[in-house]
């Protein structure tokens, strides 16, 4: 056996992934299956009260699931994972974990406008509260911080606008107040940035953006960093306590720094339900085989169209942290620097109808609500993505009238220019 | 020995050389780890003990339980220990009384007692704290994976498929760049905390 650690790339490709056993197909087989037959009975009760590996049911577990699991576990350097159906499902069954009725956790202000929706409105019917904190702030993650709070959420990467979180300043916050740091990667990916690394305990992607990368499947992944204690204090009795769901396993005991993936798949995936189609696991982890590839020419792209833009007379601004000029760059120099992301913001001297205007005569960009796609995408956030939002919530979290964000993809970038430049000047 | 994180050729070595363990602390209850871990390393081919005195008399899933180390009355090559860090040494320093003396001395999940783990090496035994041998087999021959678990190994080899009572191959290639450096950080602050 060698020395050599392999790197990223080579885990991309070869992580949680062998040869069949029974085919010796070597490309992970899709399991479209919905359940696994029993050896015999003490086998299905040493599968059900958790005792034995294998599988079940697919909405507790399926291999072509498990393949893409152990994969961004070790991409982002955790010690498990959970796929689930989309990243929404990710941070229910986070938060499912984590908190009671009554709970409070606290958020950057700047999120997915979808994940502000989620937390405004869903959660709160659930008993969970938000409390809202500035990520260009850190201490108003500190004064947000009260007995009740169980757990704080951030993205590595914010959208719309791309900024980069001080993730280590926020995970000093999180330690102090003994409250585990939440961070969605899913701009970054972990080719750019490694939360775990600065100090997340759990990592939440929506696999649909860039680690699928080509705009095919839904997805959801959490990443459990293994490096939060559930047991003190007794303030998360899902991982601490017996559980009577499985006659009175105590599961930071039983799975020591795994323990929070597992408590996401039996007391969450089990009985919420949100299980990752395999196919569409296959999908997503075909795609994450070229994700250093493809990441690399997103941000390479993305800088150049960025450079464009911000010499273009009809363009007031851009944001875009892989601009020397930009407030975040240096935040960028330190946690991405292999490249800054390919989803920013730039707003239009134009106003609300020159963003309109823009969007309706690009030829190669598509006018759609997503990111992380192989293809080139340009949205005008306040009429779409962020349009249930107040107007003053709007131009907080960076999506006033003005603004047009790009999801920058990996055609020729001489391209992306042009068609920026006619639909700009004419 | 650095025992805040330990090389998967360390581990291995361990696991492909011990044929019998004696586990203190086992237990009868079927939601316990200790009986998770028992039946799962019966499954996979280890002669394994139970060691409670409060159960002699009794049988854990065929093996008849014992009341401490020196009542097995063979040579054992590893001892397995279910109880907390502060109850250890004694178990420890019982071992070393055992003649011949165990090969590997292994500490659970969250058992972590230095000084007795020094103890232990000053006369040649091989000790492991902190960690589980189930999960250990299970992530180096990447059975663990079926639960998104991260083995830190990788393999271009056809996978064998697990039957019951099989040994697995544990010889798989180790990954660094997924390793759980964050982890063992984690447990050692606790420790030292604690």
């Amino acid at each position: 056996m060698s020395d050599r650690l392999p790197g990223f790339s080579t885990l991309a490709v070869h992580a949680g992934a062998q040869p069949d056993p029974t085919t010796g197909a070597r490309a992970t087989p899709i399991y479209q299956t919905t359940s696994f037959v029993f050896n015999d009975a003490d086998h299905a009760a040493s599968l059900f009260g958790l005792q034995a590996f294998g599988n079940i049911y697919t909405r507790i577990g399926n291999p072509t699931n498990a393949v893409l699991e152990e994969r961004v576990a070790a991409l982002e350097g955790g010690t498990a994972a959970l796929a689930v159906a989309s990243g929404h499902a990710a941070q229910v069954v986070v938060l499912q974990q984590l908190l009671q009725p009554g709970d409070e956790f606290i958020a950057a202000r700047k999120l997915y406008g979808g994940s502000i929706n989620q937390f405004t409105h869903a959660f709160k019917s659930f008993g969970w509260n938000v409390v809202w904190a500035d990520p260009d702030d850190i201490s108003s993650f500190e004064r947000a911080v009260t007995p009740r709070t169980k757990a704080i959420f951030i993205e590595s990467t914010a959208t719309p606008a791309g900024s980069i979180t001080d993730i280590e300043a926020i995970s000093t916050v999180a330690r102090k107040a003994g409250v585990p740091l939440i961070v969605d990667n899913t701009l970054a990916s972990p080719y750019l940035i490694r939360p775990i690394d600065h100090g997340a305990d759990i990592v939440v992607h929506s696999l649909t953006k860039f680690l699928g990368g080509h705009g095919n499947s839904l997805g959801g992944i959490i990443v459990d960093a293994g490096t939060f204690d559930w047991s003190t204090g007794g303030k998360y009795p899902m991982l601490s306590e017996p559980r009577p769901e499985y006659h009175g396993i105590r599961l930071q005991e039983t799975f020591g720094n795994f323990a929070f993936a597992i408590a996401c798949r039996v007391l969450g995936l089990r009985d919420l339900g949100p299980a990752l189609s395999p196919f569409n696991a296959f999908m997503i982890l075909t795609g994450i085989e070229t994700l250093p590839l493809r990441m690399q020419r997103h941000c390479d792209n993305a800088k150049a169209v960025a450079e464009y833009l911000a010499g273009h007379p009809a363009v007031a601004s851009v944001s875009y942290a892989g601009l020397p000029s930009d407030k975040y760059n240096q935040l960028a120099r330190k946690y991405a620097p292999k490249g800054a992301g390919a989803v920013f913001t730039f707003s239009l001297k134009g106003g609300y109808d020159a963003g309109v205007s823009l969007v309706s005569k690009l030829q190669l960009f598509s006018p759609l609500a997503n990111v992380g796609d192989t293809r080139s995408l340009v949205i005008h956030p306040a009429s779409t993505t962020h349009s249930q939002l107040d107007d003053a919530a709007k131009v907080k979290s960076g999506a006033g009238p003005d603004v047009v964000r790009l999801s920058v993809g990996i055609e020729d970038k001489e391209d992306l220019i042009a068609d920026l430049e006619q639909a700009l000047g004419a | 020995m650095n025992h805040d994180a330990y090389p998967d050729n360390y581990i291995r070595g361990i696991l492909n050389s011990v044929k019998s363990i004696a586990m203190v602390g086992a237990s009868p209850v079927n939601v316990r780890p200790s009986y998770f871990a028992f039946k799962y390393l019966a499954q996979r081919g280890y002669d394994m003990i139970p060691v409670n005195p409060g159960h002699v008399g009794k049988e854990l899933l065929g093996k008849p339980f014992v009341a401490s180390l020196s009542d097995i009355g063979r040579p054992v090559d590893m001892i397995d220990i279910f109880r907390n860090s502060s109850h250890i040494m004694p178990v420890v320093e019982e071992a070393l009384t055992l003649d011949p003396l165990p090969k590997v001395i292994w500490m659970q999940l969250g058992a972590r007692d230095d000084a007795a783990a020094a103890k232990a090496e000053s006369v040649g035994i091989k000790v492991v704290m902190n960690r589980c041998p189930k999960i250990e087999y299970g992530r180096l021959s990447s059975e663990i994976s079926w639960m998104g678990v991260n083995s830190r190994t990788l393999s271009s080899k056809r996978a064998p498929v697990p039957t019951q009572g099989m040994r697995l191959s544990l010889n798989r290639m180790s990954v660094g760049g997924g390793d759980t450096a964050a982890s063992d950080r984690a447990a050692k602050n606790k420790t030292e905390q604690g």
